[in-house]
């Protein structure tokens, strides 16, 4: 458990399981993150406004479903990673998601220190999109960084 | 129209079509034997009608070949008959016109006049002048007739009444058969007399003979109370009484079929003589015709029969054919239906089963963080009475949440659409890779495993990794059902359509019907130890996702048998929901 630097990711737990996400919330904070929930679709919506980094999103929600919301984060704020935890895992699910930009996939239940290291991996991977971003922002391939802000790229590796 | 009158035949005929429903060795016998007679009827019914006709027809032709002759004859024989009687009548008109009763009476007129007409006509007996009061005042002829008194004949009254009159044939006077030709003269001078001749029969019989009679036909003349006139070859002499009945008096020609007292059928033909009360009549047996349409039946009763007899045989043999096929195909559909009905089954419970995991997965997960919680909250704490104990049993929760999420996730995995892991494979290769798992625990319970065929089974497009998992499951299987020292045979062949089949044997303790039949059942296990109770529903799911089929044979105490069977090339959307 490292405290500090942590808490610089700005997490966004989305699930309208209370009880699972609240005590997910605990347990993230006592390790150092600081981690918003949000119980349904435009809840997470409305949260995405406020600076994000990595939403964690569950796909089967009533209302809005998780698919829905991932679709409107990554046409409002591309840059930011989603990563999926659910209990309705299965293949087709996670290739639609993967499709539609979502950073991992994963399976509930789940160990806890799999989710941080999937949200670190993610952090990590959302600075670097950024930083090459600016790099090509400075050299003047505005339509470069878009491209990276909005994972086209990686988009295209998990597609292969 | 159609349909009503289709509804009436069967409304009528609806009891012989009555079939069993169900699917059993009876059904197919009633409706073989339906359809066989069905068709034998509709095949022999225009062929008994053709020949009922054609023999109407031949019949029909007989008779007419019968009848032509006879009519012939008869039309001839009248023609000479007539003018026969008719010359005599005028010339004894002609001569009692011609004469008056005195010249007649004197000398020896009348024997010249007779002289003269003998010499001219056949057939003459004797000539004699009869006076107003019936008595004969003048004779030439062979009896003595001079003054015979014929006032009481009745031919004499009869040519009073007609002025000219031909006799029937009577015995008279003289106590002969002869026949009268008479003609009343009625003189100027008021004097009324009668002029006759007689006839000699035999000249009639000559007549009726000389037209060519056949040996079977008979020729005669009758008169209208039905006696002979003259000699008739069967029905009697002449004077006798016809043994036959008497057809109406007709003066055309006629041709009629009769019988006679015994029964014999008889062809007649007959007609009445124009001036006189004789009917011509010839007849002749219609059996004696009859004979050559005997022969000709019996041909064609053999044709017929023959024919009869080829319709009943090919319609059998063709019906048989025709039955069994349906049979056949009836029990390949039952038996691929059963097969569906046991796929859709297996299939629902997969996908039950999937969504049980998938909503177990949820609670699973907050008993999961809850704990986690539990375990992070108590490791910042110091020590306190039980901790260690705490945390024992928070880690044991995990643990078991950890083997919970172990079946869903096989469970899912069942469901799992298939990956782009296709690859050409030889399943020998596979099979070997297989052993050498096993190959360990086998050689330690002295189980023998072989494999037979391999080398000549095609290559195929499968998924390497889920064939693996198959063949594991199955000889897994097959290894805890043998004895030590037991054996598991696993043979390769080629199928249908470029694929293979595989079969996975063992000499093990076999399983009970109940076992077979749920055996790709989730959660249905007799290793009560251990084993989930998935591994062959999951070998079921990845065997079906691959495009292939899986079956199963065993025999309690003698051993089990798989048998897989998996296609050239999976199916296009390889996967689906199964």
């Amino acid at each position: 458990m490292t405290k500090g630097n942590n808490e610089d990711i700005k997490i966004l737990l989305v699930d309208d399981e209370k009880q699972f996400v609240d005590t997910l919330a605990e347990r993230l904070a006592m390790r150092g993150f600081s981690a918003r929930v949000a119980y349904d679709g435009p809840q997470a919506l409305k949260a995405v406004e406020e600076p994000t980094d990595v939403i964690v999103l569950d796909l089967r929600m009533p209302g809005m479903d998780g698919f829905e919301v991932l679709r409107n984060v990554k046409k409002s704020n591309p840059q930011v990673q989603v990563i999926i935890l659910t209990g309705h895992g299965g293949d087709a699910e996670e290739q639609t998601a993967y499709r539609m930009g979502a950073y991992n996939f994963l399976k509930k239940p789940m160990d806890i220190d799999e989710l941080l290291g999937s949200i670190r991996m993610a952090y990590r991977d959302k600075l670097e999109n950024a930083m090459v971003a600016v790099s090509l922002a400075e050299g003047g391939d505005f339509d470069a960084a878009r491209d990276v802000m909005a994972e086209k790229d990686i988009l295209a590796e998990h597609d292969k | 129209m159609l349909a009503s009158l289709k509804t009436k035949f069967f409304d009528a005929f609806g009891h012989a079509f009555e079939v069993p429903d169900e699917v059993s060795p009876e059904r197919y016998r009633s409706l073989r034997r339906i359809m066989t007679w069905l068709m034998v009827a509709v095949s022999v019914t225009p062929l008994l009608l053709l020949t009922g006709i054609n023999h109407a027809q031949y019949m029909r032709t007989l008779e007419r070949e019968m009848e032509n002759p006879l009519y012939a004859l008869v039309r001839k024989s009248q023609a000479s008959l007539e003018l026969f009687l008719g010359e005599r009548a005028s010339t004894v008109s002609l001569i009692a016109h011609a004469y008056n009763f005195d010249e007649l009476t004197s000398g020896t007129t009348l024997t010249r006049v007779f002289m003269a007409l003998k010499s001219e006509f056949k057939g003459f007996v004797d000539m004699g002048l009869v006076d107003d009061k019936g008595r004969q005042v003048a004779y030439v002829g062979p009896y003595e007739l001079l003054n015979a008194d014929y006032a009481k004949q009745p031919w004499l009254h009869e040519t009073q009444v007609k002025g000219r009159y031909i006799s029937d044939v009577f015995l008279g006077l003289r106590g002969i058969p002869h026949m009268v030709i008479a003609v009343q003269r009625m003189e100027e001078s008021g004097r009324t007399w009668t002029l006759r001749v007689t006839i000699d029969t035999a000249q009639l019989e000559e007549l009726v003979a000389s037209v060519g009679l056949m040996q079977d036909t008979d020729a005669f003349l009758c008169d209208a109370k039905g006696v002979l006139q003259t000699n008739s070859r069967f029905y009697g002499k002449t004077l006798e009484k016809l043994p036959l009945s008497l057809p109406p008096r007709s003066l055309e020609t006629t041709v009629r079929h009769i019988s006679d007292a015994e029964g014999t059928r008889l062809v007649a033909a007959y007609t009445t003589l124009a001036g006189t009360d004789l009917t011509l009549m010839a007849v002749k047996p219609a059996t004696d015709l009859l004979r050559p349409w005997t022969s000709l039946r019996s041909e064609l009763l053999i044709v017929l029969c023959g024919g009869i007899a080829i319709i009943v045989i090919v319609s059998h043999l063709l019906m048989k054919h025709l039955v069994g096929r349906l049979e056949a195909s009836d029990e390949r559909r039952v038996a691929a239906f059963a097969q569906m009905e046991h796929n859709q089954k297996l299939s629902s419970i997969g996908r039950l089963a999937a969504g049980v995991a998938h909503e177990v997965n949820n609670p699973l997960a907050v008993i999961n963080e809850k704990a986690g919680l539990a375990q992070d909250l108590l490791s910042m704490d110091g020590d306190f009475p039980h901790k260690q104990k705490l945390i024992g049993l928070l880690q044991s929760i995990e643990s078991t949440v950890e083997r919970a999420r172990s079946i869903t996730h096989r469970l899912l995995g069942f469901s799992r659409r298939m990956e782009a892991h296709q690859q050409e494979l030889s399943l020998g290769e596979i099979v070997e890779e297989t052993i050498g798992f096993m190959e360990r625990g086998a050689k330690n319970r002295g189980v023998s495993i072989t494999t037979e065929g391999f080398g000549e089974a095609p290559r195929i497009v499968s998924d390497r990794g889920q064939l693996q998992q198959v063949f594991l499951n199955l000889m897994g299987n097959a290894l805890d059902a043998v004895a030590d020292g037991g054996a598991i045979a696993v043979r390769c062949a080629a199928a249908d359509d470029g694929g293979v089949k595989v079969q996975v044997s063992d000499n093990g303790k076999g399983m009970s019907e109940e076992v077979r039949k749920h055996i790709f059942e989730p959660f249905y296990s007799t290793k009560k130890d251990k084993g989930t109770g998935l591994g062959m529903f999951i070998t079921y799911g990845i065997v079906r996702r691959l495009g292939g089929d899986i079956d199963v044979e065993s025999e309690e105490g003698r051993g089990t048998t798989f048998t897989i069977t998996l296609p050239h090339m999976p199916p296009q959307s390889a996967g689906g929901d199964a």
